[in-house]
């Protein structure tokens, strides 16, 4: 048998409902390439053997992802990963979380704590967001 | 399409139906006027404070007690001492009974000569897979791992529906998980609708769809969790009086203030008015708040800010 393609963790108290963790994950997993289109997502009792959850929970996830058009169901074999969703290639991904990283590392160097970076994130991604729309 | 003359299927019985269940000892009421409906297939949080009737409303779904009025059905049948019903229940006592010097594998062995259905392999793969040795006398495995092998007895009977007296409330954290996570698995994988029992909700939150909530002896709340969750507010604002607020909404809790309320209400369409901030509750806020409603149903909490006076 192949190893399972991803693994799933659960953050208790984020706020983010189960289902839409695992939503997330698939989705960020197809983005970042850890996914590929034909690869299978682990089955339910894979899932709920690995975060204690509810069956149906991955049901729900794996049906939302289903009504996304990036995973396909099929009778009696698995949910398999059947597009990426539109955005740049992995490798674009890759290149951007290097640099991103050497930012952080460098706001780090120069006193910023996690809080204050994602503060500073924040105000330039809305800055970004009402000079795209003025 | 169905043919002339041909009739709708029923609706299939739900897992567990009762009406009007009471349990009276001597002249106390353990459960009064318990009616709840639990759909086929769910995960059950039966939760309350402690002796607000949980293990006396799953000893009755087990047979082993008969209550003293209303009645309770399982699967569309009466629990009963007979095989044929003992053989669809499975059930574990809060006091996980186990031989201590026979080893698991015996203990699956002695099962199969007293069931039907019975799934020996499956129970020792299952054990297997949480690395429970089978060889040794379960008296000298963990918690963890007793309890692991009672949930793989109680599986094993291939059971439509499975009742568990507080399974975890001995368990540290990461057994705690292991046996939440093979219980999951297992539903996953057969048809089985379980009803678990804690007084904690926290435990058993992202395991379970659906919660009956025991407080004082009777059924507070039946429902489904996203139901729950969807239905459940928070609502702050300036101070109004309590009995307003009652005319206008389900309310479950109220906090007063000198200057603010904060209400939490069960409603039945999005709150419009102004008045209001609302937000929404966490499942475990939600269930400590029907948890501490008095006898009348409305738990009011005045603070004292303490003025000077």
């Amino acid at each position: 048998m192949l190893p399972q393609t991803v693994s799933f963790y659960l953050v208790p108290g984020s706020g983010v409902p189960a289902y839409l963790q695992l939503v997330q994950q698939v989705r960020q997993a197809i983005r970042m390439g850890v996914l590929e289109v034909g690869d299978k997502l682990p089955t339910v009792k894979e899932v709920v053997a690995q975060v204690a959850i509810n069956p149906n929970t991955v049901l729900k996830a794996y049906r939302e992802l289903e009504h996304e058009g990036l995973v396909e169901g099929r009778q009696g074999v698995g949910t398999f990963v059947s597009h990426r969703p539109s955005g740049p290639p992995p490798s674009t991904q890759t290149r951007l979380a290097r640099s991103l990283e050497r930012w952080v590392d460098s706001a780090r160097a120069q006193g910023l704590g996690d809080e204050a970076i994602e503060a500073l994130l924040r105000s330039v991604l809305s800055a970004g967001a009402t000079a795209r729309t003025a | 399409m169905s043919g002339p003359g041909a009739r709708p299927a029923p609706p299939p019985e739900p897992a567990i139906a009762t009406v009007g269940l009471g349990k009276r000892f001597g002249k106390l009421w353990a459960l009064q006027d318990c009616s709840v409906s639990v759909p086929r297939g769910r995960v059950v949080a039966l939760v309350g404070p402690n002796g607000a009737g949980k293990t006396t409303l799953l000893r009755i779904l087990a047979g082993l007690s008969s209550p003293t009025t209303g009645e309770a059905r399982i699967l569309g049948r009466r629990p009963e001492q007979s095989e044929q019903f003992l053989s669809s229940i499975g059930f574990l006592a809060q006091e996980i009974p186990l031989y201590r010097q026979l080893t698991a594998r015996q203990h699956i062995d002695i099962g199969a000569g007293l069931n039907p259905r019975w799934d020996g392999k499956a129970a020792l793969d299952r054990l297997g897979a949480v690395r429970v040795p089978t060889d040794r006398a379960v008296g000298t495995l963990s918690g963890g791992q007793r309890a692991q092998v009672a949930l793989g007895l109680a599986l094993a009977k291939r059971p439509a529906v499975l009742l568990l007296d507080e399974p975890v409330a001995a368990l540290d954290p990461l057994a705690r998980r292991e046996f939440l996570a093979s219980l999951a698995a297992a539903v996953a994988e057969q048809e089985v609708s379980v009803v678990l029992s804690s007084h904690l909700v926290h435990d058993l939150e992202r395991v379970c769809d659906f919660v009956v909530l025991l407080a004082a002896a009777r059924v507070q709340l039946c429902a489904d969790i996203e139901e729950i969750l969807d239905t459940h507010r928070l609502l702050v604002g300036a101070r109004k009086p309590v009995g307003e607020i009652e005319r206008a909404m389900d309310v479950i809790r109220v906090t007063q203030t000198a200057r603010q309320s904060r209400v939490l209400a069960r409603l039945q369409s999005p709150i419009v008015d102004p008045w209001w901030e609302v937000a929404e509750v966490g499942l475990e806020d939600i269930i400590l708040a029907y948890m501490g409603r008095d006898a009348e149903g409305i738990e009011q909490e005045i603070v004292n800010l303490g003025a000077t006076a």
